[in-house]
């Protein structure tokens, strides 16, 4: 059971190929962890899983537990179990962010079938505790003025809250101080589970000292071009993005 | 009052005030007695008079509010083109089975009562009203308020009971806010109204819970035209809310009523409307309260339906330190054209008026802001703020915003904003990346576009307007 995806290719809507034959799998149980400089298409990569309308898929397949995930919608891949935490979430003015998640999880629900208010506050307050979140939060409007760590943390929540088969984190450590950081990697770290594979997209080294994967691969231009162990990161701490230059002109 | 979910309300008011379009798509055979047949003219109106037994006086005021509308040009200098596609010749202006309104649901006819079943009226008035008039066609089948309330001097009944039985209180205030010749449209209902409601509340009098007017059309090539009159006296307070719905016919029928308040010294009128007219209707308008020293009035709107509504409630602020509001939602779907707005009238010094709009159009449906305020210069102290915002979902969708604001002297204070925004793509792969579809997603962003207003609804009403709105949007991206 995993995330696989093969020979994946895509391109904007003008043609231009971002994706350039990615291969990756990721099975239930692992973190893994994409790193890349910027362009190289890990963003790319997250939003083509999610369904996003701006890119173009030219060849290659996605599957999750053997399903062809194009065949489903954006909303039919998340209610299947993907979710992906943004790099920028949007901003929904006049939404509280109670409402948005209750609606959320009321559309995972057969037809008829009401969501239990009650249990849902009840588990709603404990995993805003475990992000060290006001309770305030809840009648606030989705990520309307939110500071960028707020932002991050209401990704966190949501992921803990709609509890995926398969979480795509992009740029998750973007603009969060050391603290900040910290509660959002505590955050993940409760939700690894068997059950459940992580994809984490990362430009920087530091997210991976909180949260440990069991696989690194490094993106450039459109492809893959290595893999290893949590050492690798370590490795492009030491030699930057630079070596890469010579991995993908090999 | 805040928003509170669903699951707050007894099974009973939720049925009560799950009112839809569908809902409302449904029509008896007709049983009028009384038919005053196509066209207008004086016949028609000698008609009118004759069945509902005029005083000489009444008369004579409609004989010449009909040559007021004969000699009125349509409205063309800004109103739609679609007004001349209305057919006056093949209107019906009259239309009733010449039942006296019964004070119990039991003694309603029979298809009549099944009407209103299914619109949920008798349940409402069971839950939350304190009192009823339910007016079918062109006369009220059904009006009561509660028995402790007319005890203590509150009148609600319909406009011919009103200037037949309270002439003293009704004759000095009919015609006085809204003139026959304020539009051609004011003058054709002055020609030929029937119906609506007459309310008097006594001196200090605050009613805790909402009067409800309904109206319904069941008959095709109908005119519906309603006259309200709402007094409340020196401190009283009110809520007045008002529904209405029609089967969807295959030709137009018209809607035009007259709407006057009068809030005498520290008097509040609330005025709500959630307008559910099928898409064949012509819903042309005119609403204006008058608002003496200390008194507030407020015109809380919400226009779903029709095909054409043109209505722009006003306030004259006549009296010192007099507060007018409008707070106004509109809805445009394809086929749609929601034409509202507001006027603010200020004639005391110290007076403050508030206009929050916001409009959706949708697909190739179109919403028009216009907005009137006005504050002469031998005034002081006056203030005005005009907030109007537009939503647009998809790039067919039209709206247009004509704010005239004239404020002379300079002791004055005013603000204006205005907005105009998308359902973004972006935000729609969010909320969809959560697990809603596309319907729901949209859903979620127009009630949070117009989150801030529907508070202003009583809590029954919003959960209503919620629900219209989402049946739309499902309905929008089918």
């Amino acid at each position: 059971m995993s995330l696989h995806i093969q020979d994946l290719h895509a391109t904007l809507e003008d043609g231009t190929e971002i994706l350039k034959g990615v291969t990756l799998d990721i099975p239930q149980g692992e973190v893994h962890a994409i790193m890349g400089p910027n362009g190289s298409g890990k963003s790319t990569l997250s939003k083509v899983i999610a369904g996003h309308a701006g890119y173009v898929v030219t060849g290659g397949s996605v599957t999750m537990n053997g399903e062809d995930i194009f065949q489903l919608s954006i909303d039919e891949r998340s209610r299947a179990g993907i979710f992906l935490a943004f790099q920028y979430p949007s901003e929904v003015p006049g939404v509280s962010n109670a409402n948005f998640i209750r609606a959320a999880l009321q559309a995972r629900l057969p037809q008829g079938e009401e969501l239990d208010a009650v249990a849902y506050y009840h588990r709603l307050y404990a995993k805003m505790d475990l992000l060290e979140m006001d309770r305030k939060f809840t009648a606030r409007s989705v990520n309307e003025g939110f500071s960028g760590g707020e932002k991050k943390r209401n990704e966190i929540l949501q992921l803990m809250m709609l509890e995926p088969l398969y979480a795509i984190l992009d740029e998750t450590d973007s603009g969060l101080d050391i603290d900040a950081l910290k509660i959002v990697a505590k955050g993940v770290n409760a939700m690894r589970a068997a059950e459940r594979g992580f994809l984490l997209i990362t430009h920087y080294q530091r997210l991976l000292d909180y949260i440990t994967p069991d696989y690194i691969h490094v993106m450039a231009e459109g492809r893959i071009v290595r893999s290893g162990g949590p050492e690798l990161a370590h490795e492009l701490e030491k030699h930057g993005y630079e070596f890469l230059k010579e991995l993908t002109l090999a | 009052m805040s928003y509170q979910p669903n699951s707050t309300l007894d099974a009973e008011t939720h049925d009560a005030i799950s009112i839809d379009r569908s809902k409302g798509d449904f029509t008896f055979p007709e049983r009028n007695k009384l038919d005053a047949g196509r066209g207008l003219t004086d016949k028609t109106v000698d008609y009118i008079c004759d069945v509902k037994n005029d005083p000489p006086w009444l008369r004579e005021f409609r004989h010449k509010a009909l040559r007021v509308f004969l000699d009125k040009p349509m409205p063309t200098h800004w109103a739609s083109k679609d007004l001349e596609n209305i057919n006056f010749d093949e209107i019906r202006y009259y239309l009733s089975d010449g039942e006296k309104p019964k004070r119990s649901w039991d003694d309603v006819p029979e298809d009549i009562k099944r009407t209103f079943d299914r619109l949920g009226i008798p349940q409402q008035e069971r839950a939350f009203l304190a009192g009823v008039e339910a007016q079918y066609d062109s006369e009220a089948a059904y009006s009561n308020v509660k028995e402790e309330l007319t005890k203590q001097g509150v009148i609600f009944v319909n406009s011919t009971e009103g200037l037949h039985q309270h002439e003293e209180i009704f004759r000095p205030w009919f015609g006085k806010v809204i003139p026959t010749s304020d539009n051609k449209f004011s003058a054709l209902n002055s020609a030929v109204f029937s119906g609506g409601s007459f309310i008097y509340i006594p001196k200090g009098l605050k009613l805790k819970q909402p009067l409800q007017a309904y109206f319904r059309i069941n008959s095709e090539n109908f005119g519906q035209f309603e006259r309200t009159l709402i007094i409340a006296d020196e401190g009283s307070e009110l809520m007045y809310m008002e529904g209405c719905t029609a089967p969807k016919f295959e030709t137009a029928t018209l809607h035009s009523a007259v709407v006057e308040l009068v809030a005498l010294k520290g008097a509040k009128i609330q005025y709500v409307t959630v307008q559910n007219w099928s898409s064949n209707v012509y819903n042309l308008v005119t609403k204006r309260g008058l608002a003496m020293e200390d008194a507030e009035v407020r015109w809380i709107d919400c226009n779903i339906g029709s095909r054409l509504t043109i209505k722009y409630p006003g306030v004259i602020m006549k009296g010192r330190r007099a507060r007018g509001e409008v707070i106004s939602i509109a809805l445009a779907n394809t086929g749609q054209h929601q034409d509202t707005g507001a006027k603010m009238i200020h004639a005391a010094d110290e007076t403050t008026s508030n206009i929050v709009s916001k409009s959706i159009s949708v697909g190739k449906g179109r919403a028009t802001y216009r907005g009137q305020v006005h504050i002469p210069k031998h005034l002081k102290g006056c203030k005005n703020n005009t907030e109007c915002d537009a939503l647009l979902i998809n790039s067919n969708s039209r709206t247009d915003t004509y704010p005239a604001i004239t404020v002379k002297g300079n002791r004055h204070s005013t603000q204006h904003e205005a907005s105009v925004s998308q359902v973004s793509e972006e935000m729609l792969f969010y909320l969809m990346q959560r697990g809603l579809n596309q319907g729901q997603a949209m859903s979620l962003a127009v009630n949070g576009f117009i989150n801030d207003l529907v508070r202003e609804f009583p809590m029954e009403y919003s959960v209503e307007l919620k629900r219209l709105i989402d049946l739309e949007m499902e309905g929008s991206v089918g």
